[in-house]
């Protein structure tokens, strides 16, 4: 177990990247507290993997410092790093048994025979195989696979970190829950290090104490679930955590006063901001209203996904997201949308613009 | 729905019928034909029943023959498989010397066979060879013509030299299929080199080595032009291997059935090898799921 910390750090995968448009990842600051789990969230080429594969020492970084536990590993191979690693795909040894898929880590590093038979037995109990221990890895499917793969990421007590690059992806829905639950009582129980690559919103949001959202090579946010739906730093973090995503007006802003399609609408605080500025809101901060009040828009369709409903609205030509409690009744003459102050960001250049008097 | 009745569909399946037949059925029915008779000549025969079969199998040269072959076989089996699975190993993994080593090593396999053996005929020649004029100067007595070993050996180096790339060439397409992440895996579960290529290179091989030896172990037991151009089957019976005891039989001798008999049993133990090989293969792949 112990504190990462990444020193600005980052990585090109050309020989000699000139601008930052060759990064894969921008230069990084950034220490990964010991003993918490993090999830890692973007889409797909955003440098989520890069990251995690510079952090277990597959990859070597262009530039900046790897320290675990304020000793440099930048140069350190991945044996010497003492971490573990789980795959997208799984990663089987295909003709061992199960039994000693799970003991190769161990056996390797030469521990003892009676120690490692125990700790196979707990892992094998932990994924729920100590039916198949002596069965051929070949031939299982890909699921269980899988479940070998986390087992023998697990097996070892004194790693300094578990690496998660989206191992989930291959299981199935009703295993992920059990699975990532099992991730989640295995951290309380052992404190490691967790770094849990996915760019699934809830296997993030449900299975970190912090998520580190990353959007074209560079991490845009770090914060709790909550910092990350009341208060998203960049408009990308509004846009991806979310069902829907959080919806975006251009806006020009006087004071605590925004106009949005030639409407005025009240912020509460006031904001010093330059820029192309927008107003985010969430579909969750927005009402509808009959009288004539707020944001002129015309419903679109009415989706009902079940726990509420999902109104699109047309806004100046903007498509714009609504969500409206599954007991609530959508009233046909509804014509303007209002928003709730509190639910108001206010965005210069993508970035997030704090209020007068919050602390950035 | 009624199917109608229309026999003239026999045509459709005529042309196959007579291609296998002159390919296949004709031929061999001809060599069963001589392979029961006896024949003094002006086309005259005269049924022999199984006597040819039993001389044969009673006959010392024929048993000879067959362990030379197989060991032959056996030799350069054990030589070009790991041999191949070595350098396949070692070859680089992508770019342009990749491309490179394998336009390299595909060369010996595009040159026919008799030109091998004209080359290496040539080669180990000990008045203007390369290979036999150097050894000669340097005081090592090689000669193919008269010493068992140096034959024998000039034979091994040749088929090592013409056919282990094919070995290297499928062991590399085994290997390219190996996902990077396994070898990111062995590196974080601390594998030795050797269990890397024991647990993940070496299972992810089977399949092809499997084609490899097959391909390599019957095309060996089947040798014929490479030995007949270099030594033509000596020093002595040194290297007469099947193949060419049985074209000394059939043509230089002139003994049809006898050399007949022979065929079907060398035709028969092939069949055999290769039934057993293939039975073994798909074995394997329901092993795997495949």
């Amino acid at each position: 177990m112990a504190k990462i910390t990444l020193d600005n750090l980052a990585h090109s995968y050309l020989p000699n990247p000139s601008g930052e448009a060759d990064y894969a990842l921008k230069e990084l600051n950034h220490d990964w507290a010991d003993g918490e789990a993090y999830a890692l969230l973007g889409s797909s080429g955003c440098g989520k993997s890069t990251l995690l594969n510079i952090i277990s020492g597959l990859l070597h970084p262009s530039q900046g410092r790897i320290l675990f536990d304020d000793k440099d590993v930048t140069q350190a191979p991945t044996a010497a790093r003492n971490i573990a690693q789980v795959f997208q795909f799984p990663v089987v040894y295909d003709t061992m048994t199960v039994r000693d898929n799970l003991a190769f880590p161990l056996r390797n590093r030469g521990a003892d025979p009676a120690y490692i038979a125990q700790r196979v037995n707990q892992i094998a109990a932990m994924i729920g195989m100590e039916d198949t221990l002596n069965q051929k890895a070949r031939g299982l499917t890909a699921d269980a696979k899988q479940k070998i793969s986390l087992g023998r990421g697990m097996v070892r007590e004194d790693v300094n970190a578990l690496l998660f690059d989206e191992p989930l992806t291959v299981i199935d829905p009703h295993m992920k829950w059990e699975l990532r639950t099992q991730l989640k009582a295995l951290h309380h129980q052992f404190g490691h290090t967790m770094i849990y690559v996915t760019h699934d919103q809830t296997e993030a949001l449900t299975f970190a104490d912090k998520v580190v959202v990353m959007y074209d090579g560079r991490v845009v946010q770090i914060g709790t679930p909550q910092e990350l739906f009341e208060r998203p730093a960049h408009t990308f973090v509004g846009y991806f955590i979310g069902s829907p995503g959080m919806n975006l007006f251009d806006a020009t802003i006087n004071g605590a006063t925004a106009t949005i399609a030639n409407t005025p609408v009240d912020l509460g605080t006031g904001y010093a901001s330059a820029g192309r500025l927008q107003i985010g809101v969430r579909p969750e901060f927005i009402q509808l209203s009959t009288d004539g009040t707020g944001i002129p828009a015309q419903i679109k369709r009415v989706e009902d996904v079940g726990r509420h409903k999902i109104v699109r609205l047309d806004v100046n030509g903007q498509k714009i997201a609504a969500i409206a409690n599954e007991g609530a009744s959508i009233p046909a003459n509804a014509n303007h949308i209002t928003f709730d102050p509190k639910g108001i960001n206010v965005y210069a250049n993508d970035w997030r613009v704090a209020p007068a008097g919050e602390a950035a | 729905m009624n199917k109608t009745v229309n026999q003239k569909a026999w045509f459709l399946v005529l042309p196959v019928l007579v291609l296998v037949a002159f390919s296949a059925v004709i031929p061999l029915m001809t060599v069963v034909n001589y392979s029961v008779q006896d024949t003094f000549g002006n086309n005259q025969f005269f049924w022999a029943g199984l006597e040819w079969f039993r001389e044969m199998l009673a006959s010392e040269r024929m048993w000879n023959a067959l362990s030379r072959q197989l060991a032959f076989s056996v030799i350069i089996l054990a030589i070009e498989i790991p041999l191949g699975i070595y350098i396949a190993l070692n070859m680089p993994k992508k770019g342009f010397w990749a491309s490179l080593c394998l336009v390299l090593m595909s060369l010996p396999l595009l040159i026919p066979w008799n030109v091998v053996g004209t080359i290496w005929q040539i080669f180990g020649r000990v008045d203007i060879g390369l290979l036999g004029y150097t050894l000669d100067k340097i005081g090592v007595s090689y000669n193919y013509t008269q010493n068992f070993y140096a034959a024998w050996t000039t034979l091994i180096v040749m088929d090592v030299w013409h056919w282990t790339s094919l070995v290297a060439l499928l062991a590399y397409a085994g290997l390219q299929s190996i996902p990077d992440a396994y070898y990111q895996a062995a590196k974080i579960d601390q594998a030795s080199r050797w269990k890397v290529f024991r647990y993940i290179e070496l299972p992810k091989m089977t399949g092809v080595l499997m084609i490899a030896i097959l391909l390599r172990f019957m095309d060996s037991f089947m040798i014929y032009t490479e030995p007949f151009v270099v030594t033509g089957g000596g020093p002595g019976n040194a290297t007469t291997f099947l193949s060419i005891d049985l074209v000394k039989m059939a043509m230089g001798q002139f003994d049809l059935g006898p050399a007949a008999a022979f065929s079907i049993m060398y035709f028969l133990v092939i069949l055999l090898i290769s039934w057993a090989f293939y039975t073994v293969m798909t074995n394997l792949d329901k092993r795997d799921g495949v």
